[in-house]
C-alpha cells in the first residue's frame, strides 16, 4: 500500500525519507513541487496528486509535508489517517513535531516508522504497544541506557499486542491511582453581520489521562445523555453497552488518550457564551475600526484567553488601535490584525478602536474582513453536558477521580 | 513440483559458489581491517559453503553448469569494495570492533545517513555481519539497513539470511516475527524458495502475531515473485481461516494483493469475517469492508430494485432528472412486475448490520469505507444514517475534509434528501483553503431544494463579496445551476446577477455574464430588459469570454432587440481586428445571423467583418469566414444549402444542463483513489453490478464445529452427515484436499519435513488405539486422494468414507483450543501414520525429495533451521514425530500379594505427556483384587533426586472390586537413569515404589534429514560418541526386523537413508528433559551413538544390542 514517505520541510527540502519496499527516487516529489508551487498557500496544496507511475498523498501539519507514495488504488483516506497517525506518535514522543525533533531523533524515528508499517501496511499503530517496544527518549533514560548499556528497544512482543485488549500495556503499576477527565467542548459557530447566528454546533470531546494499576475496567455515565448527538469512541469502549444503555463502559489504555468525541449539532439551540459588536467601515484613504466584546450565556462563568484575529483587505496598510485593556498588533505583510484582550471584566466591557489607514490611489475594498473569536471558559460545559458517575471495576485499590469541564471557542467567526 | 525445486536448487547451489569467491575477495580486502577473529569467522564461512558444494556434487551429479556464467560476472563480486574503500573508514573500524556501544553509534549514524537519503550501500560487508548481534537495537538497525540494500547487494545479503532462518525458531515470538518481517522483505529473488518456505511454516505457527506477519510476507513474495501465485493463494486459503482478529485484516490485505478475483475463497469465510469485523484493528477493517463492498456486489441482489416505482413518484415530484436517469429505470420497472417481492438475504443483512457499529469509529477511514459500503450497498431507506458520521469527520483535519467532502458531492448528487438536514455544515468559513471552499460550494448546490434555497442563496450572497475571486466566480456560477434547477428561484437569481454584473470586478461581472448567458437560454421570452441591459455592457466589458457571450445573446435573440442589434455590430467590426479569437468567431455569427434576419441593415457591415477575417492570423478564423460566405453569398454553382441557411443558423438551441461535476464520479467506487482524482488508478478494480439472479446463498454456509462438544462425540459426528449430507461431504472433502494438498506440499519441496512436522498424538490419554488406527486409515486415504488429483472422484470418495470421517472431525474436537490448528495437525497426523504404514518399503520419493534439497538449495546448517523451526516451539504438540512404536510391555509396580490386594502396573506410553513437554508419560494401571472397595489412591511423598519432577495422576477416590483403572503419572527424569521413588496411597496403606525408566524411553523421536544426521553427527564425535560390535543374527538381518528391534527398546524415529543398500540404518531422538540429540546407528555389525550424555549414549547401546541379539 504505502511506498515511501518524504518529509519535507516548509522551504522544500525533502529532510528525511523512508522507503518500506523498492526504493523509488525522490525526483518524484518533484510533481509534488509543482503541485505546490501553484498554489498560493500551503493549506491549498491538493492532498492527493496523480503522477504518471505513482500517487502521492500528503498532509501539512506544523509546517511540515508528509507525503506518502502509492503505486496502487488505496483508500485515500487511508493514507491520510496513517500519516496523521505517525504525526501524532511523533509529537507523543518528542513532546513535539518539528524538524528539529525528527532531525534529532532520527533513530527513534526510523525505528518507529519500522514498526508502524510493515511494506505498506500498518502493523502496530497504538500508542501503548509502540511505546513498549521503542520507549521513548528522556534525558533520564539516556543516562541510564549509558551506564547500563540497555537499550531502548524491547525485546520481547508486547502483551498488548495480543490480547483482546491491544491498547493497553499490561503490568502497570502506580503508587497513586488517579484518573483525570477532561470534558471539552468547542462551540464553532458562524454569526453574521446583525449579530444573528447563521450556525451553530458543539464539538465536545473527553480527553483522559489515566494511571491506574492493573486492568481496571471503567464505567461511566452522563446525566444527560440524551444531549449527545453523534458519538465516536476510542476503541476500547464498548459500543453494545452505549447501545443499550448508554453507558460508557472500557478498559482504557495506559495514559493520555481521547476516549470519546461527540457532536451537538445546529438544530438544537446553543447558547452562544459571548457577543462580539464589530464596526469597519471604510472611506478613500481611511477607515474607522470598532469593536467590542462581552460575556452572554455564561452561567456567571468568567470568560478568559479571549483573542481576536482579523485578516484585514490587502489594501489596508496599517492600523492605529487603543484597546482599553490587552494589547494588539497589526502585521502589515500578512494583514492580520491580532488582539489579545485576556480576561473579560463583565463591569468593564472591552473595547478597541481606532483608524485605519489604506493604500491611496487603490479603490477601498468592497468585503468587509471575517473576525475569529477564541477564549476559553473554565468550569462550564455550555452544552451542559454532566457526567453522573464513574465506577471501577476489576481491581481493588480505590483511584482518585477526576472531572473537569472546559469549554471553548472552536471555528468561531463574525461576520461583519 | 520436484523438478521445479531441483532446479531452484541447482540455481542457488551455484549462486553459493559465487558467494565463496566474494569471501575471497572480501577476506583478502579486508585483512588490514579485521580482527584476526572475525577473518576466521568469514573464512570458516567461505569453507562451510565449499563443502556444501563439493558435497551436493557427489550427490547429485547432473549438471550445475548452464548457470554459473551469469552469476560470476556480478558486479557486487568484484572490484566493488575498491572504490569505496577509504570512504567510511571509520564507521567501518567501529562495526568491526567488539564493542556493542561503538556499533550501535555506528548503525546509527549510517541510519541518519539512510534517512538523509545518501548512499550508503558501500558499508553493506561491513554491517551485515552485525546482524547477529546480540544487542538488539543493534539488530533491528541492521535489519533496517539491511532491507534498504539487499536489492542492490543480493550476493552479500545471502549472508544473513541464515540468521534469520535462525531467529524463525526462536522461542520468542517476536524474534521469530521480526526474523520472517526481515526474511521476507529482502527484494532477493534468489531466495523466493526460503521465503516461501519460511511463510508456509509460520502459517502455522501458534502465535497469532507471527501468523499475521506471515500475512504481511504473502504480498510481498508476490511481487517479488509472481510465478509463486498458486502456492500464495493456497497459503491464503489457509490464513482466511484463521480465527483470531490480528490475522484477519493482514490476510484480507495479502488477498487483495495477491487474488482478489478469487472470491470464491471468501464465502467460507463471509459470516465469520462480519462476526470479527468489530475487533479486528482499525486498518484491517477499513480492508476488509472494501473486499466485502465488492464481494457483497457479486452476491446479492441490488436491494432497492423494489423501490423504484416510489422512487419514480419522488423523482417527478423534484421534477428535475434528466432524461437518462429515467430510461434507466423505465427499463428496470419493466423487469419490475415479473420479480417476487424482495426479500433481503440474511448475510447482506448481517454483513450492514456488523459493519453499521463501526460508523463511530475515531478512525475517518472506517467510517468511510462504511458509508461507502452502505452507499453501493443498502436499501435506499437505511442509507441516510451515514450522512451524520460523514458530517462529523469534515471537523478533522484539512486533508480529510477534502476527501470527504468530494466523496459527499459525488452522494448528494445522487442522494439530494440526504445531506439536506446537515445544510449549515457545509458553510463555508473563511478559514477554509480554497479547494475546500469549492467543495462545499458543489453541496449546497447539489442539496439545494425548494425549502432550503432561500437560506443558500442567502449564504451565497454573502460568498460574492469574498476576496478570493475563484471562489466568488464559483459562487457566482452555483448561483446559476440553483436558477436552472429551481424553477421558483430563477427570477431572484436573475436580479442577483444583474445586480452582480455592476460589480467592480471584472472578473465577477464576466462569470456572471455567462451565466446569465445560460439561464436566459433556458427562457428567452421574458427577458428583453437583460438582452438589452447586457448590450449595453458589450463597450464596458474586456473579459472575452464576457464579451463572446454577449455577443452570441444578441445574435440568437436579435428579433427582441431589432434596433440594437445592428448598432452592436458596427461597433464590433470597428474594433474586429483588436478582439479575442473566441470574440471574432462570434462576431462572425452575429454578423451572420443579422444579415439573416435583416439583411438591408447589416450586409455591408457583414461584408465588411468576412474581409477582415479571410485574412486573420488564426485559421479557424478564416476558415468560418469561408464557410459563411459559402452558406450566405452562394456563388453560381453552389446554392444548394444557402436556402436552408436560415434553419441552420436560426434553429431553436436547446438549453445547456447545469450539472454537477461530480454526476460522473459515479462511476467509481465511493472512498476509492480512483474516485478522488477521477481517473482509473492502477490496480482499481471495478465494482461489479448486482447479478440478476441470486447466486446460490448455500455456499456461505459453514458447519459449525461445536469445540465443547466432545463429550458426546459419537452423537455429534453421526449428526451432519445425516442433516445436510451432499454439503457435509462437499466441505470436508475441500477440507481434506487442503490438508492432503498442504502435506503433500511440505514433503515436496523438500527438506524431509514430511515427518518432522508431523507430531505424536497429542491427544494423550484420551486417544484410544482404535481411533488412531482408524483415524491413520482415513488420512492415508485423504493423502491417496490429494495425490491422484481428486477432482473427479471427490464426492464418491468422501461419500464411501462417511464412517472413517467422523473420526476426523472428532479430532479437532478433543482439542478443543486451536480448531485451525487442529485441523492442520490432524493432516499432519495422518501423514505421519502414513509414513508408520509406508515404512515396509521405505518410501523413495520422499528420500528422493529430502536429498535433493539437502544438497542443493540449504546448507546443513540452513535445513536444520528450517526444521528447528518447529523443535524449539515449546508446543509438544506439532514438534516431534509421533513414536514408530507402541510399547506393550508393562512392568509390575505392586504385588497384589505385598500390598492387600491392590496391584499396580506400569507401561510407557511413549505419548507426548500431557503435563509438560519434558515428562515421560507413565501409565499406572490399577487393580483392586482385594474383596473390599480401595478408597481414594493417591500420590504420596516422592523422593526424587536432584533435577527430577514428578506430576500427580489425579487421585483415584473409589475402586471397585474387581475392577481397574489407569491413570497417568509423568515423570521427568531429568535425563538421568535413576529410579524415581515415591509413595502411593490408600486410604489406609502407603506403598513406597520406584519406576525406573529404561533409557529408550527417555527420548523423544525426531526426524531429520540424512544430511542433517551426518552433519551433527559429525559435531558429537570423541566422548559423546559410543559403539560397540554386534553380530546381528541372519534372521533378523533384514531392515524391518531391525528397525522393528531397534523400536522397541527405544523410542526413535528412523532416518530416510539416501541409499538402502548401505545396509545402515539411522535413528534420531532428543532426550525428553533437555533435548539434547541421541543419534543412532545400527548396521555394519556396529552400534553407534552420538550423544552429549554419555551415560545415555552407552546404556542406550547395551540395550539395544541386547534386543538386536535376544532371539
Amino acid at each position: 500500500m504505502i511506498h515511501s514517505l518524504f518529509m519535507i520541510n516548509p522551504s522544500g527540502d525533502i529532510f528525511m525519507e523512508k522507503h518500506w519496499k523498492s526504493v523509488i527516487g525522490r525526483s518524484v516529489c518533484d510533481y509534488f513541487f509543482e503541485a505546490q508551487n501553484k498554489v498560493s498557500c500551503h493549506d491549498d496544496v491538493p492532498s492527493v496528486i496523480s503522477t504518471p507511475h505513482h500517487y502521492l498523498i500528503s498532509i501539512y501539519r506544523n509546517q511540515l509535508f508528509f507525503v506518502a507514495v502509492v503505486q496502487n488504488e488505496v483508500p485515500p483516506l487511508f493514507v491520510i489517517e496513517f500519516l496523521h497517525r505517525i504525526f501524532d506518535t511523533f509529537s507523543e514522543y518528542f513532546g513535539d513535531c518539528t524538524e528539529t525533533t525528527i532531525k534529532e531523533h532520527y533513530v527513534v524515528v526510523y525505528e518507529l516508522l519500522e514498526e508502524m508499517l510493515d511494506s505498506g501496511f500498518p502493523l502496530a499503530t497504538e500508542s501503548n504497544v509502540l511505546k513498549e517496544l521503542i520507549k521513548p527518549p528522556n534525558i533520564l533514560r539516556a543516562v541510564v541506557n549509558t551506564v547500563t548499556g540497555s537499550s531502548n528497544v524491547a525485546d520481547t512482543l508486547p502483551s498488548g499486542q495480543l490480547s483482546n485488549v491491544p491498547w493497553r500495556r499490561s503490568g502497570v503499576k502506580y503508587t497513586n491511582n488517579e484518573a483525570y477527565f477532561d470534558v471539552i467542548e468547542e462551540v464553532d459557530c458562524i454569526i453574521d453581520k446583525s449579530g444573528s447566528v447563521v450556525f451553530a454546533e458543539i464539538q465536545g470531546h473527553i480527553e483522559c489521562s489515566v494511571k491506574l494499576s492493573g486492568m481496571p475496567d471503567l464505567t461511566m455515565s452522563f446525566v444527560n445523555h440524551r444531549l449527545l448527538d453523534d458519538v465516536s469512541f476510542h476503541p476500547c469502549v464498548r459500543f453494545k453497552r452505549w447501545e443499550s444503555e448508554r453507558v460508557l463502559s472500557f478498559v482504557p489504555p495506559d495514559g493520555n488518550f481521547q476516549l470519546l468525541t461527540y457532536h451537538i449539532g445546529a438544530s438544537s439551540l446553543t447558547a452562544i457564551p459571548v457577543y462580539i459588536k464589530p464596526n469597519i467601515s471604510f472611506r478613500d484613504n481611511s477607515g474607522r475600526f470598532e469593536l467590542s466584546i462581552g460575556p452572554k450565556q455564561t452561567m456567571g462563568k468568567n470568560v478568559e484567553n479571549v483573542v481576536i484575529t482579523s485578516d484585514m483587505p490587502k489594501q489596508v496598510l496599517n492600523m492605529n488601535l487603543t484597546p482599553t485593556q490587552g494589547t494588539y498588533s497589526f502585521d502589515p505583510v500578512g494583514k492580520t490584525l491580532t488582539w489579545e484582550v485576556g480576561k473579560i471584566n463583565p463591569q468593564r466591557l472591552p473595547s478597541i478602536k481606532g483608524s485605519v489607514s489604506l493604500q491611496s490611489g487603490a479603490p477601498p475594498p468592497e468585503a468587509n474582513p471575517t473576525i475569529n473569536v477564541q477564549f476559553s471558559i473554565s468550569t462550564l460545559a455550555i452544552s451542559g453536558v454532566k457526567v453522573n458517575r464513574l465506577d471501577m471495576y476489576g481491581e481493588k485499590y480505590k483511584p482518585f477521580k477526576g472531572v473537569k469541564y472546559i469549554t471553548k471557542a472552536g471555528k468561531f467567526q463574525v461576520r461583519m | 513440483m520436484n523438478r521445479e525445486n531441483l532446479k531452484m536448487c541447482f540455481h542457488l547451489a551455484s549462486e553459493n559458489s559465487s558467494i565463496t569467491t566474494c569471501h575471497g575477495k572480501m577476506a583478502d580486502r579486508y585483512e588490514p581491517v579485521l580482527s584476526m577473529r572475525d577473518y576466521e569467522n568469514l573464512s570458516t564461512m567461505a569453507h562451510h559453503s565449499q563443502a556444501e558444494q563439493r558435497s551436493y556434487a557427489n550427490e547429485k551429479t547432473p549438471s550445475t553448469g548452464p548457470m554459473e556464467p551469469d552469476v560470476a560476472s556480478d558486479p557486487a563480486s568484484g572490484g566493488f569494495f575498491a572504490a569505496d574503500y577509504k570512504k567510511h573508514e571509520d564507521l567501518k573500524s567501529m562495526l568491526d570492533g567488539s564493542k556493542d556501544n561503538l556499533k550501535l553509534e555506528a548503525m546509527k549514524r549510517i541510519i541518519g545517513m539512510i534517512a538523509k537519503g545518501k548512499d550508503a550501500s558501500d558499508l553493506f560487508a561491513a554491517v551485515v555481519k552485525n546482524v547477529v548481534s546480540k544487542n538488539i537495537e543493534v539488530k533491528k538497525l541492521v535489519y533496517v539497513y539491511l532491507v534498504r540494500y539487499a536489492e542492490e547487494q543480493q550476493d552479500l545479503a545471502l549472508l544473513s539470511i541464515s540468521t534469520f532462518q535462525k531467529g524463525l525458531k526462536d522461542p520468542n515470538q517476536l524474534i521469530r516475527a521480526s526474523a520472517l518481517r526481515v526474511l521476507s522483505s529482502i527484494r532477493v529473488p534468489m531466495i523466493v524458495p526460503i521465503m516461501m518456505l519460511a511463510i508456509k511454516e509460520s502459517v502455522n505457527d501458534m502465535s497469532p502475531y507471527v501468523r499475521k506477519t506471515a500475512a504481511h510476507a504473502i504480498p510481498k513474495l508476490y511481487s517479488l515473485d509472481p510465478e509463486q501465485k498458486d502456492q500464495l493463494i493456497e497459503v491464503i486459503e489457509k490464513l482466511l481461516a484463521d480465527k483470531t482478529t490480528l490475522v484477519a485484516g493482514s490476510v484480507v490485505n495479502a488477498f487483495e494483493e495477491v487474488c482478489p478475483d478469487r472470491i470464491d475463497l471468501i464465502h467460507k469465510n463471509f459470516r465469520k469475517l462480519c462476526n470479527l469485523l468489530i475487533d479486528v484493528e482499525e486498518w484491517g477493517q477499513i480492508v476488509i469492508i472494501n473486499m466485502l463492498t465488492r464481494y457483497s456486489r457479486t452476491q446479492f441482489l441490488d436491494p432497492n430494485k423494489a423501490d423504484m416505482i416510489q422512487e419514480e413518484q419522488e423523482k417527478s415530484f423534484y421534477g428535475s432528472e434528466s432524461d437518462k436517469d429515467d430510461d434507466e429505470d423505465d427499463e428496470e420497472k419493466e423487469k419490475e412486475p415479473v420479480k417476487k417481492p424482495y426479500v433481503m438475504d440474511a448475510d447482506h443483512r448481517l454483513l450492514l448490520r456488523s459493519v453499521k457499529p463501526l460508523l463511530q469509529s475515531r478512525n475517518s477511514a472506517v467510517v468511510m469505507a462504511v458509508a461507502q459500503m452502505y452507499h453501493h450497498l443498502a436499501p435506499k431507506n437505511e442509507v441516510g444514517m451515514i450522512a451524520k458520521p460523514l458530517v462529523r469527520l469534515l471537523r478533522s483535519h484539512r486533508e480529510v475534509q477534502s476527501v470527504v467532502l468530494s466523496n459527499v458531492a459525488t452522494m448528494s448528487a445522487k442522494r439530494r434528501g440526504m445531506f439536506e438536514p446537515f445544510l449549515k455544515s457545509f458553510f463555508v468559513r473563511s478559514s477554509d483553503p480554497t479547494h475546500i471552499r469549492l467543495l462545499k460550494l458543489e453541496i449546497l448546490t447539489n442539496i439545494a431544494g425548494e425549502t432550503s434555497i432561500a437560506t443558500i442563496l442567502r449564504e451565497l450572497q454573502t460568498y460574492v463579496t469574498s476576496s478570493d475571486k475563484d471562489f466568488v466566480a464559483a459562487t457566482i456560477q452555483a448561483i446559476g445551476r440553483c436558477a436552472s434547477n429551481i424553477s421558483e428561484v430563477t427570477d431572484s437569481c436573475m436580479n442577483g446577477l444583474m445586480g452582480l454584473m455592476s460589480n467592480r470586478d471584472e472578473a465577477v461581472v464576466a462569470e456572471s455574464v455567462v451565466v446569465i448567458k445560460k439561464l436566459l437560454q433556458m427562457n428567452p421570452t421574458e427577458h428583453k430588459e437583460i438582452i438589452r441591459h447586457m448590450a449595453k455592457l458589450a463597450d464596458a466589458i474586456t473579459v472575452p469570454m464576457a464579451r463572446a457571450s454577449i455577443l452570441w445573446l444578441i445574435g440568437e435573440y436579435s428579433d427582441r432587440v431589432p434596433k440594437i442589434a445592428p448598432d452592436v455590430l458596427r461597433k464590433m467590426a470597428k474594433d474586429f481586428t483588436n478582439e479575442e479569437d473566441i470574440v471574432k468567431l462570434q462576431i462572425l455569427n452575429l454578423g451572420a445571423k443579422l444579415y439573416l434576419t435583416n439583411s438591408k441593415q447589416t450586409k455591408l457591415l457583414f461584408q465588411y467583418v468576412l474581409n477582415l477575417a479571410k485574412y486573420d492570423q488564426n485559421y479557424d478564423i478564416r476558415d468560418r469566414a469561408r464557410f459563411l460566405r459559402q452558406l450566405i453569398f452562394p456563388g453560381e454553382k453552389g446554392g444548394a444549402l444557402s436556402k436552408h441557411a436560415k434553419k441552420i443558423f436560426l434553429a431553436p438551441k436547446p438549453a445547456p444542463v447545469l450539472e454537477s461535476v461530480f454526476k460522473d464520479r459515479d462511476q467509481f467506487q465511493l472512498g476509492s483513489l480512483s474516485h478522488i482524482i477521477n481517473a482509473r488508478a492502477s490496480g482499481y478494480i471495478e465494482l461489479p453490478d448486482f447479478p440478476e439472479v441470486m447466486p446460490d446463498p448455500t455456499v456461505r454456509n459453514v458447519e459449525e464445529i461445536h469445540a465443547w462438544a466432545s463429550n458426546d462425540k459419537l452423537s455429534s459426528k453421526k449428526k451432519p452427515v445425516r442433516k445436510s449430507k451432499s454439503f457435509y461431504s462437499s466441505s470436508s472433502s475441500e477440507a481434506e484436499e487442503l490438508s492432503g494438498s498442504a502435506s503433500s506440499d511440505e514433503s515436496g519441496s523438500g527438506d524431509g519435513s514430511g515427518s518432522s512436522t508431523s507430531e505424536s498424538d497429542s491427544d494423550g490419554t484420551s486417544s484410544s488405539s482404535e481411533e488412531e488406527s482408524s483415524s491413520s486409515s482415513e488420512s492415508s486415504s485423504s493423502e491417496s486422494d490429494s495425490s491422484s488429483d481428486d477432482s473427479s472422484d471427490k464426492e464418491s470418495d468422501s461419500d464411501s468414507d462417511v464412517p472413517a470421517k467422523p473420526v476426523k472431525k472428532a479430532t479437532p474436537k478433543a482439542t478443543p483450543t486451536k480448531t485451525k490448528g487442529s485441523k492442520k495437525d490432524a493432516g499432519k497426523d495422518g501423514q505421519s501414520n502414513m509414513q508408520l504404514l509406508n515404512f515396509d518399503d521405505i518410501g523413495p520419493p520422499v528420500q528422493a525429495s529430502g536429498a535433493g534439497l539437502g544438497g542443493g538449495i540449504l546448507t546443513p546448517a540452513l535445513a536444520t533451521d528450517l526444521q528447528g523451526l518447529s523443535i524449539s516451539d515449546k508446543s509438544p504438540g506439532t514438534t516431534v514425530s509421533s513414536a514408530m512404536f507402541t510399547p506393550t510391555q508393562t512392568y509390575e509396580l505392586l504385588n497384589r500379594m505385598n500390598s492387600q490386594g491392590l496391584a499396580a502396573t506400569y507401561r510407557f506410553t511413549r505419548n507426548v505427556c500431557i503435563y509438560s513437554a519434558t515428562m515421560v508419560s507413565v501409565e499406572l494401571n490399577f487393580t483392586n483384587s482385594s474383596d473390599a472397595v480401595i478408597q481414594t489412591i493417591k500420590l504420596g511423598e516422592s523422593k526424587l533426586s536432584s533435577g527430577m519432577k514428578l506430576h500427580e495422576f489425579p487421585e483415584v477416590t473409589n475402586l471397585g472390586v474387581g475392577k481397574s483403572v489407569s491413570v497417568t503419572l509423568g515423570i521427568d527424569y531429568g535425563d538421568t537413569t535413576q529410579p524415581a521413588n515415591f509413595e502411593i496411597c490408600t486410604e489406609s496403606r502407603k506403598f513406597s515404589v520406584s519406576i525406573k525408566a529404561p533409557v529408550g524411553e527417555l527420548l523423544q523421536p525426531i526426524s531429520i534429514s540424512e544430511r542433517e544426521f551426518q552433519s551433527e553427527q559429525s559435531k558429537l564425535i570423541g566422548m559423546n560418541e559410543n559403539s560397540d560390535k554386534v553380530s546381528i543374527p541372519d534372521a533378523i538381518n533384514n531392515e524391518k526386523a531391525i528397525i522393528s528391534r531397534v523400536a522397541e527398546v527405544a523410542n526413535v524415529q528412523i532416518v530416510p537413508a539416501s541409499d538402502p543398500e548401505h545396509l545402515t540404518y539411522r535413528f534420531a531422538a532428543k532426550t525428553l528433559s533437555t533435548g539434547s540429540l541421541v543419534l543412532l546407528t545400527v548396521g555394519k555389525g556396529k552400534i553407534t551413538t552420538n550423544c552429549e550424555k554419555m551415560v545415555i549414549g552407552s546404556m542406550l547401546v547395551k540395550d539395544i544390542k541386547k534386543s538386536l541379539l535376544k532371539v
